[in-house]
Parts: structure tokens; C-alpha cells; sequence
């Protein structure tokens, strides 16, 4: 079975600025599946993190429509239906990396017994039993993403919205969380929306990749990935691999002007 | 950080300084009273050698600036040498200020971090106490600490209250200031999470709000704190009061007697100081409790 997560219908957003209007988005038609891991990609400004905020409800479409689980966006908010993981940690320093987890299971009203047993089985899905006591000054900023991932989901969340989380990382770590976010997605089921800049990225994680160009943010090719599900890091050697990055990055130059 | 490290960085600057102040003082000292001594030497017919007159200069019972050592035994003597409970003791009038700094400054806590609050949440205050409470510390306290003793004196509320009353006028100020700042500290993105959480709005506030604003806190109890203590003792001075370091400094005033004034003065100084390292000491164990990087 595959409904659809997330719906969009030409879907637009405008900000009035000092300098009149800016399209942030603009007619974006697209289907998430249950169970899919969807990458954005594109140059700033193309939209891509504002589409993550929309489905998120942290900003609101001025135009089209737009559904989260069969919801509108505020409701699938107010039914605490996906987890967002934001570009920083945004970790609270006073809060140890497990009370850190705790946080949104508080809010929610979880019990003690069930929030310890959750705070264990996702510190467990993230690699980081053991750092529960630590706060997060004590942990590197590889680790420290590792456990915004794990706090995001502590709740039951089907949906799993991912802005540039390993966007301020080395490669090396960055490599190294891509291959462990693969295996929690296989292990979870959750379906992935993920913004990324970087082509390996989205090629090497996603089953759909989106790719968005600026001015006004909007979509220019939707790629369906014919990589298996099983993939090493090496992968990325195949030629298979590099026909889609290709394709991404023909895509990419597609939508943008370099005259600007 | 090694207690060798410690001297060198912190004490032998700031030893460095109060020496050089103490010599600049002696040097003060003998060139302020050395007319009046000369003229006291003439009228009773003494000669003296330089030496001797040097040492009359910085023994005057009333000299015009008393020497540091003739200040730091009258601290001395009325520090540790009388009875608490006496009019003379310098500790009893230092706890009476202390009392009436510390209700003030408590009072002035809790009134800055409540209309912090009502600020953070409630934009027509935003708009319509800040310009307020500003202006209110742009009025002299010199001149609003009497018409305050005066007013409650009328309706026959004296000692303590009206000094505590100016403490807080004083001490509220940079607890607001400070707290608003420090409630509107947590980053959008944290704002943004607990809005993906769809946490209600005193959620946000105690988990969130709260916790980011507590250094903020301490840093501005600090400055009020000493805002506290100027006002208790101000709120001495027009009064006649009859105890705290105020009242000191008046008599001393009125007697001619220097040394009580720089005696009291110190006694002020050595208060202030400790109330300010108590809160420093306080906040440094609150963030440790709260998981702060150790510094």
C-alpha cells in the first residue's frame, strides 16, 4: 500500500520584501510515498528548505494546496506527524543528550517508564548508547546531529523531515552518517524528506530525488533512483551511480541562469 | 588553573593597583594636612624635623584626608574590637544597611522578572513600559529617596521599608532589562522545534525561555545587587537615620570626623563587594548544575 505522505497541487509562496516580491515557490506539484526517502536538492534560494518548512508548517503556502498525512499541514503539526531535524544540532545545553530526547516526549506527555525505554531504544538506533549522562558540549558535532536525530524520532512520527543536517559536517563524518541514516531508514520504515546541496548525497541516499532551481524556486526534474536498496558506500563508483548524478547535475544546470 | 597561575594572573594585578593607590594616598595625605599642621606647629611655638612633622601629618585626630593606616585601624577597632549590638560597631551598622539591601534587592528581583515576563508576552506592554522604565532611572535617586522616606514617614512607615523601597527602585532595572534579554535569547531554531512539537505556549516558556534566561539572571543580579546596597544607603542620608553606613557617613559628616566617613566608606565598599561575589559564587554553581562548560 502507498498513499501518498505528502501532496502537493501547485503549490506557491510569495514573500513581500523590501525589493517587492519574491516567489519562493512556485507551482511545485509532488507525490511522497510511504516509505520513500526523497531528496531536494538545488541552489540557495531555490525553494527547498522553504518546501520542508511548508510541509512542517513553519511557514504557510500562499497558493495551492498542500496535504501532510491527508491533514493540512497545521493539523498534521498539532498531531505531532513527522520529526524535524533542523541544520543545527539545536540541542538545549542545560539538558544532557537523553533529557534532550526526552524533550519533545515531555511535551507530549509520554510516561516516565516510556520515556526511559524510548530514550534507550533511539540512542541505540543512532549509535549513541552510553552518551545518555553527557551533555552536549561533551559530544562532537557529528554526535551532536546524531542525537537531534534521535530526539526527532523519540515520537511516533511516520515522517521524518531532514534540512541539510550534514550540511555543516566533514566529509569524512558526513560519509559515515549517510551510510548509518540508510540503515535506521530501512530499520524504522519512516518515509525521508531531505534537503541536501551536495549531488552525492541525494543520489547515494534517496529512492526520489527532487531537483529545484531559483528564481522562482520551482521544480525541474524529478528523478526515481534505480540504485538498490542495499548500498555500500562504494556504490558510489558505479556507473549506474554516476548516470543519476549526471542527470542531477544536467538538471542543475538547466534551471540555472549563470548570467545572474 | 594552577594556584601559581592564579597569583600571576589575577592577585599581582590587582595587588599592583591597590599599592600604587596607597602610596598616591600617603603622598595626598601629607601635602592636604601639612598647612593645617604647620599652622597648629606656629600657634604652639614647635619646631619639628621634617621627620616628626611627617608623622604629625598622618596622626590628626581630624585630619582633612586621614592617612590609610589611621582608616584601617578604625575599621579594625570597630569591626572586631566592639560588641556587635553596639552604636559604634561598624558590623551592626553594616547589618543594618545589609537588611534593608537584601529585602530590597529581593523585592527588585521579583519585580524585574515579572515585568520581564509581562514584556516578553504581552506586546502592548512591550510597547508601553519599556520607555517607562527607562525614564525611571534617568530621575536622580538623590532626589526621589527623600520625597519616598518623607511620603511613607506621613503615613508612619519608617526604618526598614522606605529604604528597601528605593533599593528596589533601583535593583529592578537591570533585572528587567537583563531578563527580557535573556527570555528572548533562545535561537529561532529552537523556537521552531518546540513549534514542531506543537508545545503550548507556557510549555515553551518553562522549558525553553526559562532555562536559556538564567545566566542573564545572574549577570544582571550582579549589578543589582550593588544598586541595592548605593540605595539603602542613600536612603540613609536625608533621613537621620540612626544606624546603617549611611547614617555613619552623615555623623561623620556633621562631627568633622574624616577618618569615621572613610571608615564607613570602606565598611560599604568590603559589603558590596562580598554581596557581589555571593551572587557570582551562586551563579557559577547554578551553571555547573546546569551542565555549563566549566571556565
Amino acid at each position: 500500500m502507498t498513499y501518498s505522505v505528502v501532496s502537493a497541487r501547485n503549490l506557491g509562496l510569495t514573500f513581500e520584501t523590501g525589493d517587492g516580491l519574491v516567489h519562493a515557490l512556485s507551482d511545485v506539484d509532488l507525490d511522497v510515498k510511504k516509505g520513500d526517502f526523497v531528496s531536494f536538492i538545488g541552489p540557495s534560494g531555490c525553494g527547498k528548505t522553504t518546501f520542508l518548512r511548508v510541509i512542517a508548517d513553519l511557514e504557510r503556502a500562499t497558493s495551492g494546496e498542500i496535504l501532510v498525512n491527508g491533514m493540512t499541514p497545521e493539523e498534521a503539526r498539532k498531531s505531532r506527524s513527522y520529526g524535524y531535524v533542523f541544520q543545527a544540532p539545536a540541542l538545549y545545553p542545560w539538558r544532557t543528550i537523553e533529557n534532550n530526547i526526552a524533550l519533545p516526549l515531555e511535551i507530549m506527555g509520554y510516561s516516565t517508564a516510556e520515556r526511559a525505554s524510548r530514550i534507550e531504544r533511539t540512542l541505540d538506533l543512532v549509535n549513541l548508547s552510553g552518551f545518555g549522562k553527557k551533555y552536549p558540549w561533551q559530544l562532537s558535532g557529528g554526535m551532536q546531529q546524531r542525537a537531534s536525530i534521535a530526539r526527532a524520532l523519540a515520537f511516533d512520527a511516520d515522517l521524518l523531515l531532514m534540512d541539510e543536517p550534514f550540511g555543516a559536517l566533514d566529509e569524512i563524518v558526513r560519509d559515515h552518517l549517510n551510510e548509518q541514516l540508510l540503515k535506521l531508514w530501512e530499520r524504522t520504515q519512516k518515509t525521508i524528506c531531505f534537503v541536501t546541496h551536495s549531488i552525492p548525497e541525494a543520489v547515494y541516499l534517496s529512492t526520489k530525488i527532487v531537483v529545484m532551481s531559483p528564481r522562482p524556486g520551482r521544480v525541474t526534474d524529478v528523478i526515481t533512483s534505480t540504485l538498490p536498496k542495499e548500498r555500500p558506500l562504494d556504490i558510489r563508483e558505479t556507473p549506474e551511480f554516476l548516470a543519476i548524478a549526471h542527470r542531477v547535475r544536467e538538471g542543475l544546470r538547466a534551471g540555472h541562469s549563470y548570467e545572474e | 588553573m594552577t594556584t601559581q597561575d592564579t597569583l600571576k594572573s589575577r592577585i599581582l594585578p590587582v595587588a599592583t593597583v591597590v599599592l600604587v593607590i596607597v602610596a598616591i594616598w600617603y603622598v595626598g595625605a601629607y601635602f592636604m594636612n601639612a598647612p593645617f599642621q604647620r599652622d597648629l606647629d606656629r600657634r604652639g611655638n614647635v619646631t619639628s624635623t621634617p621627620m616628626e612633622f611627617l608623622g604629625k601629618t598622618m596622626s590628626q585626630p581630624k585630619p582633612i584626608l586621614p592617612a590609610p593606616h589611621q582608616v584601617a585601624s578604625n575599621v579594625f577597632e570597630n569591626t572586631f574590637l566592639r560588641s556587635v549590638s553596639s552604636n559604634r560597631s561598624l558590623v551592626y551598622h553594616a547589618w543594618v544597611t545589609l537588611s534593608s539591601t537584601l529585602a530590597g534587592f529581593g523585592f527588585g528581583t521579583l519585580l524585574g522578572i515579572l515585568i520581564a515576563v509581562g514584556i516578553v508576552h504581552v506586546r502592548a506592554l512591550d510597547r508601553s513600559l519599556m520607555p517607562w522604565i527607562i525614564a525611571s532611572q534617568t530621575v536622580p535617586i538623590l532626589a526621589v529617596a527623600p520625597m519616598v522616606i518623607v511620603t511613607l514617614g506621613a503615613i508612619g512607615i519608617s526604618g526598614l521599608v522606605p529604604k528597601a523601597v528605593i533599593s528596589t527602585y533601583l535593583s529592578f532595572f537591570p533585572v528587567a532589562v537583563g531578563m527580557v534579554k535573556g527570555l528572548r535569547s533562545p535561537e529561532l531554531i529552537q523556537l521552531d522545534l518546540m513549534r514542531t512539537y506543537h508545545a503550548s505556549a507556557a510549555q515553551t516558556f518553562w522549558k525553553l525561555r526559562v532555562p536559556a534566561s538564567v545566566p542573564f539572571l545572574f549577570t544582571s543580579m550582579k549589578v543589582a545587587i550593588a544598586a541595592s546596597l548605593v540605595g539603602a544607603i542613600v536612603g540613609e542620608l536625608p533621613t537621620g537615620a540612626v544606624a546603617g553606613i549611611g547614617s555613619k557617613l552623615l555623623a561623620g559628616a556633621y562631627y568633622s570626623q574624616t577618618i569615621d566617613i572613610w571608615a564607613a566608606l570602606v565598611a560599604g565598599s568590603v559589603l558590596a563587594s562580598l554581596l557581589v561575589a555571593v551572587v557570582g559564587i551562586a551563579g557559577k554553581i547554578v551553571n555547573r548544575n546546569m551542565g555549563g562548560k566549566p571556565t
